[in-house]
């Protein structure tokens, strides 16, 4: 039914080629530099990427050709900082990971830049501005800071500012803390620009961008016994128009849509979004495979999309009781369960993201290899992101599992998968075909050849 | 029987996995420890059904109780149409298998120096009850230095280690904040 995306042909097909490569080229991974969180501005000029270490990188977009279809742009360090720093907590005795967990812009309302950036218990304001001049010139200090003897001033000048090389600082504005007994797995920001959610395993807060001692907590799943928990929350987002609406996801693989207006702790979902199991799927497993790892509304508003462990779902907001389509992104894994289960690999947490209007889905998978569903045209595609194809503006080759049989050339059998090297992270540009993938330690990225 | 050990073998990797994240930095990983139980939980019910409807050797195998097992193992029983959740008791099975004279030949043994797996049920608590894969937290001598050998489970104190393994309270995995 639904055909393979391969070579290009008329109507506007993707071909999707090498861009760049950001990372070290060493094979021996240093843990404080895998990657956590990939996330472009609103506009797509900046890319910024949260790792283990606690550390933001920033990429800024320089646009070297703009005519299509030769369109040819370059993504090059911005800012780097110390997000978050490891910290204990000496009423537990647990140590607080710095890593960093997830990354939102915030809309752009001036010159500089903000984004919040999150560990698994402290929000952080960042503030990215750019500084490309100086003061020169004054009056009682020399060039170098030294305070001038008074008494050899003889006369008064006003400073001038001097153009001088750009520097991008980045400063913390705000730290949200102490708000989360559990460990924090989303933030995002409203479309009022004023509020924005965290979420941890069994709560969801409210905060206000400028107010940093206090939040509201609107879910709270926590059981009065905590031998009665069954689900945990997986992710939250707010919707992005209707600032009163937000969902969240749990462990069990449901979604709740929940509406601020209708009372102060929303407890009670408006909707419930559930599709009824499959009986001749149950295993041991069904209930980790059937946790949901991401949810992300579309661009439009009307749509939201859901990532377990084997697949990608699309549901309509106006329907409850299934998904209007639903994307196997490995499901020859669903008999290697259990080798899953033994590596620890059936707890990763895939992400998954829509293109600019909301075409596309794509979302990671093992080998590297990334996944791409055109809605529209009803067509899926493997593409790998390897330093073997990464040549600029090589066209990535289409790949392909082989689930069993014979294997075909080109073809890469199951058991030849490296359940190392997975994709977690991904992101799409707003509005370009400009994507951005996330290895173990390395981004890649990568664009349509016609722009 | 090929379900037990699959379920078992589920279970001590889980179980390890447990007591592995306990040392995770960060912290113990609510969403994980869940995860982790609920499939303890599956397995344990795995287990303890088809325990219970092995009684005295039963010639026949299980079907129902094998398709839970086939994303495990793997087989081409993942092709059967007309899959079937789990029964928990099949229909051509036994009375339950209390064996009461293994337990029986406990009573006389020496009672202060019992290891947990051959505790007769009259002695069993919830907190002393633990299956033999589990590594023991009982103070004991140098590894071994042990003076009993964990039973097998086919012996004798069969249906304490079934009393053991419903016992496990998986509850209990889930760390109470």
């Amino acid at each position: 039914m639904w055909s393979d995306w391969g070579a290009a042909g008329p109507g506007g097909d993707m071909q999707w080629c090498f861009s760049q490569v950001k990372g070290a080229i060493d094979d021996d991974v240093a843990e404080a530099d895998i990657i956590s969180t990939v996330e472009f501005n609103h506009t797509g000029e900046l890319l910024a990427t949260g790792d283990k270490g606690g550390r933001v990188v920033i990429f800024q977009q320089e646009i070297e050709n703009k005519n299509p279809p030769q369109f040819r742009s370059e993504y090059n360090v911005y800012s780097t900082f110390q997000s978050h720093e490891p910290e204990f907590d000496y009423l537990k005795s647990l140590e607080i990971e710095e890593k960093i967990n997830k990354i939102r812009w915030l809309p752009q309302k001036n010159a500089a830049q903000f984004l919040l950036s999150t560990n698994d218990k402290t929000i952080k304001l960042w503030k990215i501005s750019e500084r490309d001049k100086r003061p020169e010139g004054y009056n009682l200090k020399e060039e170098d800071g030294r305070y001038k003897d008074p008494n050899t001033i003889t006369s008064l000048r006003v400073p001038v500012l001097i153009p001088m090389d750009l520097m991008v600082e980045a400063s913390p504005r705000r730290v949200f803390a102490n708000a989360h007994t559990y460990h924090i797995n989303s933030i995002s920001v409203n479309s009022d620009n004023e509020t924005y959610l965290s979420a941890d395993d069994l709560r969801i807060n409210l905060w206000h961008l400028e107010i940093t001692d206090r939040s509201f907590n609107i879910v709270d799943i926590k059981p009065a016994n905590m031998e009665e928990l069954t689900e945990v929350i997986t992710a939250a987002e707010f919707h992005p128009h209707q600032c009163n609406t937000f969902v969240y996801s749990s462990s069990k693989g449901t979604i709740r849509l929940c509406d601020m207006r209708a009372s102060a702790l929303c407890d009670k979902h408006s909707k419930l979004f559930e599709e009824p199991e499959d009986p001749s799927n149950r295993s041991f497993f069904s209930e980790i495979i059937s946790s949901i790892s991401d949810v992300k509304f579309s661009h439009n508003g009307r749509y939201m999309m859901t990532r377990d462990y084997l697949s990608v779902k699309i549901w309509d907001l106006n329907m409850e009781n299934r998904p209007v389509e639903t994307y196997q992104v490995h499901e020859y894994l669903r008999s290697k369960l259990c080798s899953l289960y033994e590596n620890d690999c059936i707890f990763d947490k895939f992400e998954c993201c829509w293109n600019g209007n909301d075409s596309v889905v794509m979302t990671g998978s093992y080998n590297n290899f990334f996944r791409m569903f055109d809605r529209g045209h009803r067509r899926d595609v493997t593409l790998e992101a390897s330093r073997e194809n990464s040549k600029p503006m090589q066209v990535l080759k289409p790949r392909k599992v082989c689930a069993g049989g014979k294997r075909k050339k080109d073809e890469i059998s199951v058991d030849s998968l490296d359940f190392n090297k997975k994709i977690l992270h991904t992101a799409w540009h707003p509005q370009d075909n400009i994507i951005a993938v996330a290895t173990t330690n390395n981004l890649y990225i990568f664009q349509d050849k016609v722009i | 029987m090929e379900v037990n050990a699959e379920a078992r073998r589920i279970l001590a990797v889980s179980i390890s996995k447990l007591y592995a994240s306990r040392t995770q930095r960060g912290g113990l990983r609510l969403h994980r420890s869940l995860l982790l139980s609920l499939v303890m939980k599956s397995a344990r019910d795995i287990y303890h059904s088809s325990r219970e409807s092995e009684g005295p050797p039963v010639g026949g195998e299980q079907p129902s109780t094998e398709e839970a097992m086939d994303a495990c193992s793997g087989c081409p029983g993942e092709a059967n149409p007309g899959h079937r959740e789990p029964q928990p008791e099949p229909e051509s099975v036994e009375p339950a298998p209390e064996d009461p004279e293994g337990c029986d030949g406990e009573i006389t043994e020496d009672k202060e120096n019992r290891s947990p797996a051959r505790q007769s049920r009259k002695r069993r608590g919830k907190a002393s009850a633990a299956p033999d894969f589990l590594p023991s937290k009982r103070a004991r001598l140098e590894p071994g230095e042990e003076r009993y050998a964990a039973a097998p489970l086919g012996s004798c104190c069969r249906a304490g280690a079934v009393d053991s393994l419903s016992a496990l309270s998986l509850n209990r995995v889930i760390p109470a904040f």
